[in-house]
């Protein structure tokens, strides 16, 4: 129950596929916005889910995180059936919407302890983990201040840094660098690895094809259904490809 | 149960902070509850007359002269023929034609019973019978005057002439005074309404945001959720009535005659329901315009229906019916009978029972209705 108090590392888990899904599908009346899905992700790895804009690389991440229910298919996340056991597996994700998701009217630490709060921390935790991210993030001058008066790049490093409050096992992140400068992204993609190296997986959408570079393995969706899904090196020699950009034009055509 | 103080703090960090809410809750209310309690008056205080005379006696006179003493009515004309009078009715110009007949006077002392006519406009109803019903009242008493100053003449007369003497006292209000009666109603409404659009709107706005989703993506439990909504908005509503009940007590000396704490009590049951209603529109609504378009189909309903401004005695049966699901209803009669009546726990039962019934009703449906998941 009390997930955060292990330490990420130790295996919890019999296997280390942190997330199983097979044929996973969601249908809005007449249109299949995820189409027969099926992946398999292991823990510790930065898994890219990329696509153009209504691919369904959103519907499908929230189907992982329980926000939507699938319409058929079957799947696992952290150990959870992601058809009846949506809300155990929201005790042990993260996830940072496409939409920013942090109170703008309150500030930096009620922000932290409103999440940590919500996410069942007890007030010492919330206190380690508040002056933690306040540290990592150089933000302890503006800890007092109104999120609103952050400029986007902190908010959304911020918000990473919410996202994982819990200490979660999986991160799911939707677009998190749309509209932040190239320095913020950079430092974004810093703190990706930094999560994946304690042993947390990372799930992330994007569709910077740079970033797709930094992934362990991307999948590329394309009107639903995924086409490609392996190392980025291994996409470019099977696409004959000499950066991602061009074997997703390949894809996408 | 720790959850739930994390929601409730934050919820009263956001409203304490929010500049605008304030102001809302206090000045508002003070200003409505002013006019409101003036302008929605029942009482009609300028009826305007033409007398068609085509008696001309002293006695038609006499009538003319007493309706224009009383200062309800204001005399517009004295035509001599009933068509210029029904022209100035068709103008608007007057709401009421009272036709003395020929032979008035003579026919009286005959010992026959004239009659005069009354012409009501009746475009505008309430003005129509309330004014006419002072006219009514009006003749009455002069022909109890004339049947004192000449006993003699009408000792003569069959008994059944003798007009009924009713009586009437007011009670509980003995001066008829209408802010009083007006202003416990207004507070009873201005308080559910305003906890029921402001919750409304509140939760929908986190779904606009998209702090919704990111409550929704946490092992947060419903009821959780809509508490934690619920309670922050209850404290508001209270402070919301306090505040109207100090200002209807300065500025109107409403009568507080039963237990106030008996009308704090009534009021908790009551805002939980409301408010559970609100959150209930707020399932349903993916934008604040929707949400508030809702919200005032209903609270329109609640409030023409709830027997603030027309009584719900004189409803037809379907309607009076239909207040048993408005918790406006229960809140203005627990309100007026428990200031102006000083009503005990015991006389405003049923409104309890029916409120706490809507108010499970109301917030079992929005933590059913509230979906974590599409």
């Amino acid at each position: 129950m009390f997930f955060w108090t292990y330490p990420i590392k130790q295996e919890t888990m019999p296997n280390t596929k942190v997330i199983q899904v097979a044929g996973l599908t969601k249908q809005f009346g007449d249109f299949v916005a995820v189409d027969h899905i099926s992946f398999e992700v292991e823990k510790g790895e930065i898994f890219g889910f990329l696509g153009a804009n209504g691919a369904g690389k959103t519907t499908a991440m929230r189907m992982l995180t329980g926000l939507s229910k699938p319409s058929s298919g079957k799947g696992k996340v952290a150990g959870f059936d992601v058809l009846k056991e949506s809300e155990r597996i929201k005790e042990r994700i993260g996830y940072m919407s496409q939409k920013f998701s942090l109170y703008e009217d309150l500030t930096v630490k009620e922000n932290i302890r409103f999440y940590g709060g919500i996410y069942g921390l007890s007030r010492n935790q919330i206190g380690t983990k508040t002056s933690q991210i306040l540290e990592e993030l150089q933000l302890s001058e503006v800890g007092t201040k109104p999120v609103r008066s952050l400029p986007l790049g902190w908010k959304q490093r911020l918000a990473f840094a919410v996202s994982m409050v819990h200490e979660p096992e999986i991160v799911f992140l939707d677009e998190p660098t749309g509209g932040v400068d190239p320095n913020v992204r950079r430092q974004f993609w810093e703190a990706i690895y930094q999560a994946a190296e304690l042993g947390r997986t990372i799930f992330v959408t994007t569709h910077y094809m740079d970033e797709a570079e930094y992934c362990d393995r991307i999948s590329i969706m394309v009107s639903g259904k995924i086409k490609a899904l392996d190392s980025p090196e291994n996409l470019k020699k099977q696409f004959k490809a000499s950066s991602m950009d061009q074997v997703f034009l390949k894809l996408a055509r | 149960m720790r959850r739930l103080r994390f929601l409730i703090q934050k919820e009263f960090i956001q409203i304490f902070r929010n500049k605008a809410l304030l102001p809302m809750m206090t000045l508002l209310p003070i200003i409505q509850l002013i006019i409101l309690s003036n302008a929605a008056s029942n009482e009609v205080k300028d009826v305007r007359i033409a007398v068609v005379d085509h008696d001309q006696s002293e006695l038609s006179r006499a009538l003319s002269n007493k309706i224009v003493a009383n200062d309800r009515f204001s005399l517009l004309a004295a035509p001599f023929n009933k068509k210029e009078a029904l022209d100035l009715m068709q103008l608007d110009e007057v709401d009421i034609v009272l036709e003395v007949p020929h032979d008035f006077e003579k026919q009286l002392y005959r010992g026959e019973a004239p009659q005069l006519q009354t012409l009501v406009n009746a475009i505008n109803g309430q003005q129509a019978t309330v004014g006419s019903g002072y006219l009514n009242g009006i003749i009455g008493s002069l022909n109890k005057e004339i049947r004192r100053s000449e006993p003699l003449f009408f000792s003569g007369l069959p008994k059944h002439n003798e007009p009924v003497v009713v009586t009437s006292n007011n009670w509980y209000n003995p001066e008829l005074d209408y802010p009083h009666f007006m202003a416990p109603g207004i507070l009873a409404e201005l308080t559910a309404l305003l906890t029921i659009v402001l919750t409304a709107m509140n939760t929908v706005r986190e779904r606009e945001i998209g702090t919704i989703e990111q409550i929704n993506v946490t092992p947060i439990k419903k009821w959780e959720f809509i508490l934690g909504k619920l309670v922050p908005f209850l404290c508001l509503g209270l402070v919301l009535l306090t505040v109207g009940l100090i200002a209807s007590k300065l500025i109107f000396d409403i009568p507080i005659r039963g237990n106030i704490g008996l009308i704090f009590a009534y009021a908790v049951v009551n805002l939980i329901c409301v408010l559970g209603f609100g959150l209930l529109i707020s399932n349903f609504a993916e934008t604040q315009q929707q949400a508030i378009f809702v919200a005032f189909f209903f609270v329109l309903i609640f409030v023409l229906m709830c027997g603030l401004f027309t009584p719900i005695d004189s409803m037809p049966k379907w309607a009076q019916y239909a207040t048993i699901p408005n918790p406006l209803a229960h809140f203005i009669s627990v309100s007026r009978k428990v200031l102006l009546k000083g009503s005990g726990l015991a006389d405003i039962k049923m409104e309890f029972v029916y409120t706490i019934i809507l108010a499970l009703l109301f917030n079992a449906a929005a933590v059913w209705s509230y979906k974590k998941q599409e």
